[in-house]
This record gives structure tokens, sequence and C-alpha cells, in this order.
């Protein structure tokens, strides 16, 4: 059977050596070298290496020592950078966005209240774009519940293979609130209702909080929430687990800070149309927020100030930035691989390229709570780490190796069998008799 | 905005059906027409002309200056690409490109060392107007959602003029578009070919000459739109395309005789069938949004039953999977370079789709329907050029440049006025900030017709529509 797929020579080498392997790939020890390194956390450093051993970072470095054992990958000419983390997803939650059977993002709690929603309990391990996420360079997510007033939990997850537990590297990492301006329902109307209701979640947790063995005894007033939710309120109450809220027009912003400041709760800024808007008043208040940098268009009445420079005004006024989807090309599920893009045009439109690098590695990690791991190149890490062929927010760079705490990430997706398939016409349906007539 | 056509054409689900079409009064002209014959005034507004043109173009040109470009690099889009070459805009035309040009003594020189030129891009897959920004009900005009053959609309009557997406896909190097109904029907009705340009009414838009598309759409939308009242499936779609035409092939030869002896009274006008007759006369091109290898391969087979021809596949994620039939056949692929999964039938998108279509001989176009995928045809093809090389497949500047020019020009059929930066050519020319297939590169500056609509590094005069004076805060030298 002739194959017209096009496999660069030492990739063939690679295959080969992966299937006589074929033992825990943490075992390995892996020297990267020669390539522009940008660990993030510090300077870029030229022909420098990446040193890997138990799926660990062991060293990054001009004059690093390669023990004699190590794999060597020559990334002469390349750019190596950490592993490329999108924090906006429904990764393994959705597969078909207009077939219902295959959605776990929503719940369907009738009140718009799923506090106590862990989504990621449905993540499926197999979806066809986790593999084409991570061959194009994205190895960690943050997969997120969709839809409500308080819309559920989210997690961090590495886009390996295994097991949902192999793949949730941290969860949850935050409770996701719905969209301040947009969201409708039969019980909220109005944006003032949205935040009663929100000040009701907030109160009556509280209340539960102080009075948890009345509310047992069937000895309190009625709450608003079912036990499950208000148990799960409790880290967002406490300040402990961060909250994310969407929020596109600037009133909604200031209204967000201003709720969070009342009850002590930290908030992350999702969507952030206007932020730009009001760039200084969410420095002030220390509030990180997640935007993009693909859409000018006054698309409601809620993002009627959306600017293609908003990461750049707001990088300028300190605030902390991460990058996410906001084009609307499907970048929270299909083409979750193109958070590089999102970058490459946050520096087009006035972010500095290290910014950009960093608002899809390092501030998302911080911001999940796993910054000890990932998101950066330095001794310690997991070994998240890609290999480009050049600029990685170029459009024409291809993502030549891919690692997730160690292991190469195998080539194969879903995408690139039905490509193979079809390189050459009439296609080959692997009969007996060979290519069709 | 994302598949905005798509969502709403599900909400016009369990409408009621409309009424047969109306026959229009014979007082129905506005008198502004110029298509019937003097002799044919007793009948005004009851003739069914080939070719007729009731809403004509009232397009001018802005004013322009001779203007040369020097010092740059060309991608002509018809050839080689001209490193540090230079072109002359004068009168609205290309009057001269090459490696120097005659710069006449009143003309703006404007030099511009590390920068590229193109051809003003062109997008074949357009609803801006149609489905304006804001999304507001009273915005939603692009999908007739009331019956599966809704030929008799034309999309320019939904353009709202005013939609600030038009000055935003301008800044991305877009001056020419079609804007097409959705795709809620079987036979969506008439496309327009817009100049991205400041108007009052959409014929102030509208491309001189340039031949009316028909929006038709296979696969899902139609079925569920329709699903409870028919077609509910996708033999009931293909069921529904034949019936149209076979009413439409007996309109245009009862038409077609009495055009020729002009006996008796005239058939009765039929809007509908109206515009499919000049499908099957060749005057309307036929745009077809089609996902699926399959079904690509069912309308060519009806197309060749009622002997038409499509111009352009639209969407076709499964192009790759019949690219070699798409070249033989004629039929340009307007596709996504990443676009997929949101439904069953747009599962099998590859970012390989359009190298694979390029390499098979086909006419690979990059459309939107986005628009904000509008503004970035240019970073688009760059994916499609990177697949490539994954691929094996060396995609060339010089084709990919094709893809987002003179290719769409072909398909909306203006490919003898645009699309390329030839002399004698319409002056619809961008000059970028550097590659045009690096993220960085952002455009600088758009003539249409020889006249500078856009320019980037003057933030005094930045076109702003109606809606966004005292709407839209005024960017502060940014690109909003």
């Amino acid at each position: 059977m002739t194959r017209q797929w096009y496999v660069p020579p030492h990739r063939l080498a690679l295959a080969a050596a992966s299937l006589a392997l074929a033992a825990p790939a943490s075992a390995q020890t892996i020297a990267i070298t020669g390539g522009r390194v940008h660990p993030v956390s510090s300077a870029p450093i030229e022909n420098g290496t990446v040193l890997i051993r138990d799926g660990r970072i062991v060293a990054v470095g001009a004059d690093v020592t390669i023990p004699a054992d190590a794999q060597r990958v020559d990334a002469t000419g390349k750019v190596v950078t950490p592993g490329l983390i999108n924090s906006a997803t429904q990764l393994g939650l959705v597969e078909i966005g207009q077939e219902a059977s295959t959605r776990d993002a929503r719940a369907a709690a009738g009140d718009g209240i799923a506090a106590a929603f862990r989504a990621w309990e449905g993540l499926n391990p197999r979806s066809a774009y986790i593999p084409a996420a991570r061959v194009e360079g994205v190895t960690t997510v943050v997969v997120a519940p969709s839809g409500g007033l308080v819309q559920g939990q989210a997690a961090l997850v590495d886009l390996g293979e295994g097991s949902i537990a192999d793949l949730v590297r941290r969860a949850p990492v935050a409770m996701v609130v719905g969209d301040m301006g947009g969201y409708r329902s039969d019980e909220v109307g109005a944006r003032g209702e949205f935040l009663l209701r929100l000040r009701e979640l907030l109160d009556d947790t509280r209340a539960y909080m102080r009075n948890r063995a009345s509310f047992e005894r069937g000895d309190s007033r009625e709450l608003v929430a079912s036990r499950s939710d208000l148990e799960a309120m409790i880290p967002v109450l406490r300040g402990e687990l961060p909250v994310a809220i969407a929020a596109d027009r600037a009133t909604d912003i200031e209204a967000a800070i201003l709720l969070a400041r009342e009850y002590g709760l930290r908030p992350i800024i999702v969507g952030g149309a206007e932020a730009w808007m009001v760039a200084d008043a969410i420095a002030a208040a220390r509030v990180p927020v997640l935007v993009g940098a693909m859409n000018n268009i006054p698309s409601s009445f809620s993002t009627l100030g959306s600017r293609q420079e908003n990461p750049a005004l707001l990088r300028r006024a300190g605030v902390t930035v991460a990058l996410i989807g906001n084009a609307g090309g499907d970048e929270e599920l299909f083409n979750v691989r193109n958070i590089k893009y999102e970058a490459g045009n946050a520096v087009a439109y006035g972010m500095s390229w290290d910014d950009a690098l960093r608002a899809i590695t390092l501030t998302p990690a911080e911001l999940f709570g796993a910054a000890d791991r990932i998101g950066a190149l330095r001794p310690g890490m997991d070994a998240n780490v890609v290999v480009w062929s050049g600029d990685p927010l170029e459009l024409r760079t291809l993502a030549e190796r891919v690692y997730i705490k160690g292991v190469e990430m195998p080539e194969e997706t879903r995408q690139r069998m039905l490509m193979e398939r079809y390189r050459t016409l009439p296609p080959d349906y692997d009969t007996p008799a060979g290519r069709g007539p | 905005m994302r598949l905005l056509a798509l969502a709403l054409a599900g909400v016009a689900a369990g409408c009621a059906p409309q009424s047969q079409p109306q026959t229009p009064s014979p007082q129905g002209s506005t008198g502004t027409d110029t298509g019937p014959a003097a002799s044919d005034s007793q009948f005004r507004g009851a003739l069914s002309i080939p070719d007729a043109d009731p809403f004509p173009s009232s397009y001018r040109p802005y004013a322009s200056r001779p203007t040369v470009l020097r010092n740059v690099t060309i991608m002509t889009a018809a050839g080689p690409t001209i490193p540090n070459g230079a072109i002359l805009l004068r009168d609205g035309k290309i009057a001269a490109v090459g490696a120097t040009v005659d710069a006449p003594a009143d003309a703006v020189v404007i030099d511009g060392a590390g920068k590229y030129v193109t051809p003003g891009l062109i997008d074949t897959h357009s609803h801006l107007g149609v489905y304006a920004a804001p999304g507001l009900g009273g915005l939603s005009d692009g999908n007739e959602a009331t019956n599966p053959n809704t030929g008799h609309v034309w999309a320019e009557h939904s353009v709202w003029p005013q939609d600030p997406q038009f000055p935003r896909v301008l800044m991305g190097g877009v001056t020419t578009l079609q804007v097409l109904p959705g795709s809620a029907n079987l036979v969506g009705g008439r496309g327009v070919t817009l100049k991205v340009v400041p108007s009052r009414s959409v014929q102030g838009m509208k491309f001189p000459g340039a031949p009316y598309g028909l929006k038709m759409a296979c696969g899902e939308n139609p079925k569920r739109v329709y699903r409870s009242r028919g077609p509910s499936t996708r033999m009931g779609n293909v069921a529904g395309y034949r019936s149209a035409w076979i009413a439409a092939e007996a309109y245009r030869r009862r038409w077609d005789k009495w055009l020729a002896d002009r006996k008796g009274d005239p058939p009765t006008r039929d809007l509908t069938n109206e515009t499919l007759a000049e499908v099957l006369r060749g005057n309307i091109l036929v745009h077809h949004h089609c996902y699926r290898a399959d079904e690509m391969m069912q309308v060519v087979d009806v197309a060749n039953e009622f002997g038409y021809d499509v111009r352009s596949f639209h969407h076709g994620v499964e192009s790759y999977k019949v690219a070699d039939v798409l070249a033989r056949e004629g039929i340009a692929a307007s596709i996504w370079a990443d676009w997929g999964g949101f439904k069953q039938e747009a599962l099998d998108g590859v970012r390989g789709n359009l190298p694979l279509v390029h390499a098979a001989g086909a006419r690979a176009v990059v459309h939107s329907d986005d628009p904000s995928g509008s503004q970035r045809l240019n970073q688009e093809a760059a994916k499609g050029m990177a697949e490539g090389r994954r691929l094996g497949i060396t995609i060339s500047p010089e084709e990919a440049i094709r893809w987002v020019t003179v290719n769409p020009a072909w398909a909306l059929g203006i490919d003898d006025e645009v699309g390329t930066l030839e002399v004698g050519k319409n002056a619809d020319v961008v000059l970028w900030s550097g590659d045009p297939f690096s993220i960085y590169t952002r455009a600088e500056k758009v003539w249409v017709d020889g006249a500078l609509l856009f320019d980037r590094l003057d933030a005094d005069e930045r076109w702003r529509t109606d809606f966004e004076l005292g709407y839209v805060p005024e960017n502060r030298g940014g690109n909003q």
C-alpha cells in the first residue's frame, strides 16, 4: 500500500524508536539542543539546551552538560518554548456543537445555578480535537462549563493520553459565572437582577457556612441553592477559588470588581471587550483578565468598544492579561490550537512579543495555580515543551515536536488520517483490491 | 458572531409558510430602470427580461489622485513577485506596474521600503449588511426562512450600508465582497457583489456589471429549518432542487418564446423562476453551500441534469475528498483555512483543505462567512501555506495570493476587472506594512478604484458608519 503522506525523515526514525521502546517514556532523558530557547520566566537563550529527565525539566541554559544516555534532539535554527496554554476551552466536553448527544459542557440546572457541576467529570480524553490541539503546540487547557448564571467549575487539563485522572492537572481552578450583560433566562431579566441573584447566592452561602447544622436538621429558612451548590461556593467565598466572570461592557467589569470586593472574592474577568476603557480601575483592583486580540466588531451593545488593541492597552496599564480566542472561529473547540495566532495578532496590535508569549504560557499557569509546574522552562517544572520551526506566533511556523511531561506526543490526528487517505485521489479505502476506481 | 447565519437559520423553524409570490402590478417599476426597450413601456414592470437590472448600480468611484507606490514588493497575483517594484494608479485604473514606472508630475508618490502591495482582497462569502453589527433582531435580515425555495429574494434588499463591519473589512484589505442570503433555504435568493465603500444606498456599493449570484444550500441547515414541513432529509433537499429547476425550465421556455415572437399577452412574471431561469440562461452564477463531498457530487449531477453550472461550492470542508472532480468540472472551492467540527457535516474539516484542493488543480478560494475572518483572509491563506508545507505541498506566495484575489474574482465573474495588478484593471490596491502572510502585518492603505479609502496612518480620516457615531468610542489612533 502506497502512502503519499509526507513524513520528514527524522520523524521516521523517531516513530521507530518510540515503537521499539514502548516503555514508560518518563524514564527517558532528552536533550533538546541548539535552539533559541524562550524559558518565559527568564531571558531567551541562543543556542540553548533543555534537558529533560523523568518527565521533568532538569536544566535549561547555554552550558548544560548532556548525559551520555540522553536522546539528543537537534533544534538548531528552531525555537523552543513551554507548551502553550489555552485558558478558555470546552475541549473534551463537546465533540459536535450541534449534536446534543455529544455535549457535556452545560448543566441543565433549572435555576441557572450549577456551582457544584464539575464539568471535567464528563471529559472525553479521546476527543479528536485533543490531538489536533496538541500537535500544534497546545499542551494544557482550561476546560470550562458554559451556560447559566453560575455555570460550574473549570479544570486545568493536560492534553496527553490516558484517563480523565491522567489528564486533569488541577481541579477545580475556577468557578465560572455567566455573562453579566448577556445572560437572560426565566430567572434573570436584567443586569441588576443578575447581580441580585449572585448576591443572594453569596449571602446564602454565608448563612449556610454559619448555620450548617441547622440546615442539616432542616431547621433553617429556605436557601436559594441546593446543599451541593452552597458547598461548592464556600471556597469561592473564602477567596480560595477564583471566580471567572464573563463581562464585556465597561460597567459590567466595574460591577464585577465591586461585587468581588464586597464579598472578598478573587475575580478573573473573561471576555472583557471594553476592559481597555476601565484599564486603570482593573489594574488598581489587581484583577486579571482573559481577553482576545482578534475582534473589533461592535457585535452587541455590550461590546461597542471592542478593539484589537485591548490586550496591549491593558498591559500598558499594568493589568495581568492572559489571551483567549475571541475572533469567533470556534477557538474553544476545533481551533483551540489557534491560541498562538491570538498572541501574534496581539503583537500586531501593540502588545510586546514577550508579553504575548507569557499570556499563553506562564500567566495562565499563575492564574490557575500551576506556575510551579507549567508555563515556563526551568528546572523542576514538568516537561511540557514545544520545538517550533520558527517564531511560534507566526502563521507559517510548524510545531515540530511536542512533549507533555517529557513524553513526545504522537503526530497522528484524525484530521491527518483523513488527509493521508485523500492525499491521492481516488482514495484508498484499504480493501484487498487496492485503490478505488 | 460565529456561525450567525446558521444559528439564526434555526430560529425560523416553525414560521408560517409564505403564500405564493405575488404577481407584480404593472405600475411596479420605479422608472429608474434602463432595461426594457421603449416598445416594452406598455408592459412596464410586467416583463421577465433576461439580465434585467431594476436596481442598477449607482456606484461612482471616490475622488482619486494619480498615485505611485514605489520601492515596494508587488504581488500581482498574475505572475512573479516584483521586488523593489513600482505601480502607478491613475484615473481609477492600474496605469503601469513594473520595476519602475514614470510618475506623472502631479502624482502622490509613496515610498514603501519594506512594504508589500497586493490587489484588493475579495471575499466570496459575506453576510455584511444582512447580518449587521450589532446583532440585533431588527438587523437580522439574512435568511428569508419562510420557504425552502426563496429564489425571489435579493440579498441587496437587506443590506444596511451603515453596518460597522464594512469599514472593518476594508481595514483588512477587502475591497470587494459578495453578500449572500443565509443557508436556511435550498434556494436562498440572489447574492450581490459590492464594493466596500461608504454609501447611503446599497446601489451605491454595487459592483457595476458584476453578475448576480444565486445562493443555494445543501445538507443540515435546510432539513433542520423545514423539518416540520419538509424537506426534512437530504433526499428531500435534492427533490426540492429538482422540482425548482423543473418549474424554472418551463418558465424559461415560456418566456424565451414570448420574448422571441411577442405574440399576445406576456406570461405572468414569477420572481423565483425569473432568477432560476437566469441561472439556466447562464447569466447568474450558482454559489452552493455544501459541506460534504458526497453532497457536492449530487449537486454536480443535478446541475448536469438541468444544464447549468455551479460556479463555486461554499464551505466545502470535504473539498479535499473530491478535489479532482472540482478541478475537472471547473468549480471553485470557497473554503475556510481551518474551520470544522461544529456540526456533523463539518466534522471532517482539515487544515490541509486549501493546499490539497490547490494541488489537485482546482481553484481554491479563501472565503470567510464571518465578519472577523473576512478581515484576515491573508492570514487564513498563510495557514493553508503552512499546512501545505507539512504535507509536502509547496505553495508559493504567488500562488497563495491568488486564493484571496483573482480566484475569488473568477468565482464572482469579475476577474477581467479586479483580482490582479495588471495594467487596465481597476485600481483596487492594498499597501501592507510587510509580508501579507506574516501575522504581524497589517493593511496600511487601501485604494478602491484608485481612491484612498483607508489610511491607518491618518487617524483623523477614518470611515465611521452612522451607527458608530455617538455609540462606538472613537479610536485613538488604533484599529477599531
